[in-house]
């Protein structure tokens, strides 16, 4: 074991190795300019790295067994889980971009907030009992759990990989830019960084390691928003409407920051982002997974309620942060204004709006403290995924399709190890190769195909008694081909990435999620109705078995694994 | 051994019954969620005027912010509403189910 590590680990270094040589050359300044080292900052994320390898270290320990390395051996309380889902999903865009939009448009930014927090009800009224019952690893096991094995779990692991492909380029290429902004490192060492760190988290401590970090971000990221939202709300003696009046009266849009300005254009657009982003929650791989860690239905339960209240809590603090840049970092443009001119913008782009509050109300140490923060956040939502893609390699392509699950969890786990060195190795690749591209979309593209492609599957084969293998994966692939096809069509791809003249674009709306998951349910619907073979009725006459599971719990795997 | 608990579980109403409660709460909390939220969007989306008015003579802060945070903190009650007695009534149900299932 321990040598393997040890060769594992060598692997790594030269694939990077390889890789920085490959690139170097190319590398110079982004669309982001290079800060002065920042020591202070340096030094709080060199606390927080130390702290997670020694957890990593002793989680290392504890992961022994495929079980351990996907799950944590199902240990992890509701109430930890619920911590970690939020620190899943809680990734600088939100925290950075949120605080940014609120920061330039006001009221737009709630909008968006309330969008990424709607997923999860849905999540736990419908998905989390019945995940957390059928499932033992990954979310291709709910999926397939009635249905024939191969097509069922290829399908999920390309719906997972590529989830996974699009949301970590967002988050690599953000790392690079984020970092460079705030260490004053160059991009391609900030970004291999983030790789080195989150492939020693993920190889050696497994979901248990993965969980501390992400629990660990959270308590930080929760304890450093709310200090600025206090600090803020303390400046006005507690009362918004003081530090509304003072923003309106120096905001350039002045009383236009109070009311809803062009983030929504039409209804139909604004009822699709809005599904996509309710639903898309649903279909997250990497967030799935996070129902797998904990021993029952009702440790499930109290997950999502826990992450629902951290993350609704901290969507309201991102508000707060925003209208608090408006006010303190207006009142002193040399310090955070490009050439100390409001015209100019902020030092480092509309996202560090919260980054540069950070500095006004605290000073240069609680500036480094939410740097690292940041940089932390990235680790932990970059671990989750490279952890959700390694096991639809190791789980549901090497061992349930490729070895007909007779592979024992050594060699599984042996798998899993070496996915996890390539998508670090991928990753750190893609972020150099995106580097100057335009990936705002990503993100996005990542939620359409999670609500188009994974979501359906998901739920028709839980909820549908009618349900088939060839309705499901047709509908599934429906779902993800036009999830992603009308996105490319859409003016923020079609015009904004590819450069295509204004207005060429034929996909007028803003997301595909009203169309391509409408068609996704139809296709499964439809193709299950006509598919009568001999696989059909039997996949159909499982059905009142796998109900009892996923509603009772009745057999479902326990904290052991099995 | 589990398919024959299965079939028990499955032959009895109860179990009918209780799933069907559970959905029917769950399927109404879901209904509930997205008329808060798409009616919030489609306002947003049909009258912009109405959530930027002020909420009172004088004022500042408009409708509309006091709505969004009312959206995240009635989403936030209402997931813990819907936890809690799954939590409690819901699964002390499902284990009556079980346990009459291994009775048998």
């Amino acid at each position: 074991m321990r040598n393997n590590f040890v060769r594992n680990s060598l692997c790594v270094l030269l694939g990077l190795l390889a890789t920085s040589l490959a690139l170097a050359a190319g590398a110079d300044l982004g669309t982001t300019v290079k800060q002065e080292t920042n020591w202070v900052a340096i030094a709080m994320f060199a606390v927080f790295v130390t702290i997670t390898l020694f957890i990593t270290k002793w989680a290392a320990n504890k992961t022994k067994t495929a079980a351990d390395f996907y799950t944590a051996g199902g240990g992890i309380t509701g109430f930890q889980n619920g911590l970690a889902i939020a620190g899943d999903y809680m990734s600088a865009a939100s925290f950075l971009g949120i605080s940014g939009l609120v920061f330039a448009n006001g009221f737009d930014g709630l909008i968006f907030s309330i969008g990424w927090l709607v997923g999860w009800p849905v999540i736990t009224f419908l998905m989390a009992e019945r995940l957390r019952n059928l499932g033992k690893f990954t979310f291709a096991d709910v999926a397939s759990y009635r249905f024939a094995q191969t097509p069922t779990r290829v399908f999920a692991a390309c719906g997972t990989l590529v989830v996974v492909a699009f949301y970590m380029i967002a988050q690599m290429v953000g790392a690079g830019q984020l970092i460079k902004v705030l260490f004053g490192l160059e991009y391609h060492y900030a970004v291999m960084i983030v790789g080195v760190l989150m492939m020693c988290y993920v190889l050696f401590g497994g979901m248990t390691a993965t969980t501390w970090v992400q629990i660990i971000k959270a308590i930080m990221l929760l304890c450093g928003a709310t200090f600025m939202a206090l600090a803020v709300l303390w400046q006005f003696h507690f009362n918004p409407e003081l530090l509304f009046a003072k923003a309106v009266e120096i905001h350039s849009k002045h009383d236009a920051i109070m009311g809803p300005g062009a983030l929504i254009k039409d209804p139909i657009s604004a009822i699709s982002v809005g599904m996509t982003l309710m639903f898309g929650t649903a279909g997250l791989p990497h967030i799935l997974m996070r129902f797998f860690t904990v021993p029952s239905a009702k440790e499930a339960r109290k997950s999502v309620g826990w992450a629902t209240t951290w993350i609704g809590y901290f969507y309201i603090l991102t508000f707060i942060i925003g209208f608090g840049a408006i006010v303190l970092l207006t009142q002193d443009p040399a310090s955070y204004y490009v050439g100390g001119e409001l015209a100019k913008g902020l030092k480092g782009g509309g996202n560090m709006a919260a980054v540069h509050l950070a500095n006004a109300v605290g000073g240069n140490v609680f500036l480094g403290f939410i740097s690292a923060v940041a940089f932390a956040t990235i680790l932990a939502v970059v671990s989750g995924l490279t952890l959700s893609g390694a096991s639809a390699v190791s789980h549901d392509l090497y061992a349930t399709v490729f070895m007909k699950g007779k592979a024992d969890s050594a060699h599984e786990l042996r798998v899993s190890k070496i996915t996890t060195i390539c998508l670090g190795i991928v990753a750190v690749y893609l972020g150099i190769a995106f580097e100057k591209q335009n990936v705002a979309y990503m993100v996005m593209l990542a939620f359409a195909i999670a609500c188009s492609a994974n979501f359906p599957v998901l739920f028709m084969s839980v909820l549908w008694k009618d349900c088939t293998t060839k309705g499901a994966v047709t509908g599934g692939i429906v779902g993800l081909i036009s999830s992603a096809g009308l996105t490319i069509a859409s003016a923020s791809v079609w015009e904004a990435v590819m450069g295509n003249p204004k207005g060429s674009a034929w996909f007028p709306y803003s997301s595909p999620g009203l169309f391509s998951m409408s068609a996704a349910f139809l296709t499964i619907y439809l193709v299950s109705k006509m598919d009568n073979s001999k696989q059909a009725q039997l996949e159909r006459s499982l059905y009142p078995a796998q109900r009892v599971r996923s509603e009772t719990g009745l057999g479902s795997s326990s904290a052991s694994g099995h | 051994m589990a398919d024959d608990l299965a079939a028990r579980i499955e032959a009895n109403p109860k179990y009918h019954k209780f799933v069907s409660t559970r959905s029917s709460y769950s399927i109404m909390m879901t209904i509930l969620v997205m008329l808060i939220y798409y009616g919030y969007i489609l306002l947003i989306a049909y009258d912009k005027e109405f959530l930027a008015q002020k909420m009172g003579a004088g004022m500042v802060t408009s409708i509309g912010i006091p709505m969004g945070v009312g959206v995240i903190v009635l989403t936030i009650l209402i997931t813990n509403i819907y936890v809690r007695r799954a939590n409690s009534e819901f699964d002390r149900l499902n284990a009556e189910i079980i346990k009459e299932a291994n009775q048998k």
